[in-house]
């Protein structure tokens, strides 16, 4: 322990006393360091805000859409069936048409969907102001009419517009209910203008008084799975076994997807970064090499007056190891500038070092530090004290 | 062994060939030599001799090829690297031509060095130096580093960083080589000095004038050592 301070002083000493060449030295581990940091911290960033984007979207949801409906067409009273499954909370049925949208001489593309009142729950929407379409509304096929809080933006010029009235396919609405702001920005981009109507009245603007998309939560969040297995069971009974007729989405294997490719993704780049440390690494080492034929004389000196083979050796390894582990620190420190940096330009997405990559670019850098000083710090080592110090350097 | 005293240093047979270009080369040829306790010897040979490499051997920088060498009741040349390397640390105390100290470091810390190395702690090291450091008279300089210093005030620190470690025995190379006359004698006196506090030295010069301040000289002559009358 002892042995190991006197040469920690000793390493420092020797890093101290030239810093340019420690910091040249230094400055492979730094880009190496930097790049692992950065690009996995960038990956993972951005992956993260895609997830969350989807997830905000609703994870627990499952998208069926009936492709061939082989004669016996899915029918509202069919989502009944299928929220009663043990497995699935809600379902509401989506029919969708796009139509230009008039507000006094303001005249927008809006995109209309036709859906029931579970609909507001199984997607995770709030209202800022209202209420949302009613079964009373589907059931009377009422011309009422929920808007986005960008519909409303976009077509009134305000966002507190109950009572108004909007006419679209030639029908006037009755705004009931505007929804609040979407903070995520992919599901603003998603929906776009989007006016909601009862189902019935949708239905029938759009001449297609079948149900097409069905939209179902999970009872349990974490059971998507299962929920998708009943949902899958449900329609290939109603369908004939025929599983051509529909396609089922579940949310989360969208999200398990793109971990996986996000993934795939932190590997590959980080492994690029991982290269450029190990070119740092040997960077370190001929940097070593050269302290170590220039300090001939010294280790000549050291051994004359005692030092064992293990001391230099710890002495030069140690040396190593602190230029890698410098490297290391300001690699970090760096990486933690240019994130903030990038967080700032991205805007919404904010990009964060987890714990878990500082602790793998420190462990790879020590790994570098010990791996490529073992071949100088052993060749100090093993120089003979007499040719040590006839040494003229 | 005149004075009665354990030997120091017991040489038997020592013999070292080195390999020059396909050559023999029989650097010692069955060398022999005593070194009593508390006793000033000289070495003295022209280049070439073998002085310096029956310096090395004395100092356990090297080992001999054959015979026997009994340093402070220690048999050396069994000893491993390892091993040599602690009894340069604990026994020996080298003072060298170009006084070898390490520029980056202060006297002070030149002299902490081998007790560095026995693992001293940092309060018995200071105190250890310092009185190292002021048995050469160089208390002031403690905290000058090699390069702010005269040559004959580097040559002390190296004294005393020989000192320090208390060795068996002070094995100095050419100790005035680099120096002027009135420095080397100054060195000479500081020698004698420590001779007189009971150390023992072996010296080794080529010059005669530096060799007969010794107590006793011996003479190596192509590899072969023989006592003077």
């Amino acid at each position: 322990m002892m042995m190991f301070l006197q040469s920690l002083r000793m390493a420092l000493g020797a890093i101290f006393s030239s810093k340019m060449r420690s910091f040249l030295t230094m400055l492979g581990i730094i880009i190496g360091v930097t790049a692992l940091v950065v690009m996995v911290s960038l990956v993972s960033g951005a992956s993260g805000a895609v997830t969350s984007e989807i997830t905000s979207l609703g994870n627990d949801m499952i998208l069926v859409s009936v492709r061939d409906d082989k004669g016996n067409p899915l029918r509202l009273a069919d989502l009944e069936g299928i929220a009663a499954l043990e497995e699935i909370s809600e379902a509401a049925p989506a029919g969708s048409f796009n139509a230009s949208a008039k507000y006094s001489y303001n005249e927008e593309y809006v995109s209309v969907t036709g859906t029931t009142a579970a609909y507001y729950t199984i997607r995770g929407l709030t209202l800022a102001s209202g209420r949302f379409i009613r079964t009373t509304d589907v059931d009377n096929s009422a011309y009422v009419a929920v808007l986005s809080h960008d519909a409303a933006q976009e077509l009134f010029g305000r966002a507190d517009v109950l009572g108004e009235r909007l006419s679209t396919g030639g029908r006037s609405f009755l705004v009931v209910g505007v929804l609040a702001e979407e903070n995520s920005m992919m599901a603003s981009m998603m929906s776009g203008l989007a006016v909601y109507v009862p189902f019935t009245v949708e239905a029938s603007m759009a001449g297609e008084p079948y149900v097409t998309t069905v939209y179902a939560s999970s009872a349990d969040p974490d059971g998507t799975a299962d929920a998708e297995t009943a949902m899958n069971q449900y329609m290939l009974k109603r369908f004939d076994q025929d599983a051509d007729a529909f396609q089922l989405i579940n949310m989360s294997s969208i999200t398990d997807a793109l971990d996986s490719v996000s993934g795939t993704l932190t590997l590959l780049l980080g492994g690029i970064a991982a290269i450029s440390l190990l070119v740092g690494g040997v960077g370190i080492m001929n940097i070593m090499l050269v302290s170590v034929t220039e300090r001939t004389k010294e280790i000549g000196i050291r051994k004359a007056i005692g030092a064992s083979r293990g001391s230099i050796m710890t002495q030069f390894l140690i040396e190593a190891l602190l230029l890698s582990l410098f490297g290391c620190a300001f690699g970090l420190m760096l990486s933690w500038l240019i994130l903030e940096a990038a967080t700032i330009i991205a805007g919404s997405i904010s990009f964060t070092m987890s714990l878990s990559t500082v602790v793998l670019a420190v462990g790879f850098s020590s790994a570098i530090g010990l791996i490529f000083g073992m071949y100088p710090a052993n060749k100090a080592a093993r120089k003979h004290p007499i040719e040590a110090l006839r040494y003229d350097g | 062994m005149e004075n009665g005293a354990a030997p120091v240093i017991s040489m038997q047979d020592i013999t070292k060939i080195y390999h020059v270009g396909g050559e023999e080369v029989r650097a010692l040829d069955h060398a022999a030599m005593r070194v009593a306790e508390g006793e000033f010897v000289s070495v003295v040979g022209p280049s070439g001799s073998g002085k310096s490499t029956l310096m090395n051997i004395i100092g356990c920088l090297d080992v001999a090829d054959s015979g026997t060498y009994v340093l402070d009741g220690q048999d050396i040349l069994q000893y491993s690297e390892r091993q040599l390397a602690r009894i340069r640390n604990r026994k020996i105390g080298f003072v060298f031509q170009s006084f070898n100290l390490l520029a980056k470091m202060t006297a002070e810390e030149n002299v902490e060095l081998p007790l560095i190395y026995q693992g001293l702690h940092l309060t018995e090291r200071k105190e250890r130096a310092r009185l190292a450091l002021e048995r050469v008279g160089l208390t002031d300089r403690s905290r000058h580093r090699p390069a702010e210093l005269s040559g004959g005030q580097q040559q002390r620190v190296a004294v005393a960083r020989a000192l320090a470690t208390n060795p068996a025995i002070l094995l100095a190379d050419e100790p005035t080589g680099n120096l002027d006359s009135k420095t080397g004698a100054d060195i000479m006196r500081l020698f004698r000095e420590l001779h007189e506090a009971g150390n023992t030295i072996v010296l080794i010069t080529h010059d005669e004038r530096i060799a007969v301040l010794a107590q006793r000289s011996v003479r190596i002559m192509d590899g072969r050592v023989e006592e003077d009358a």
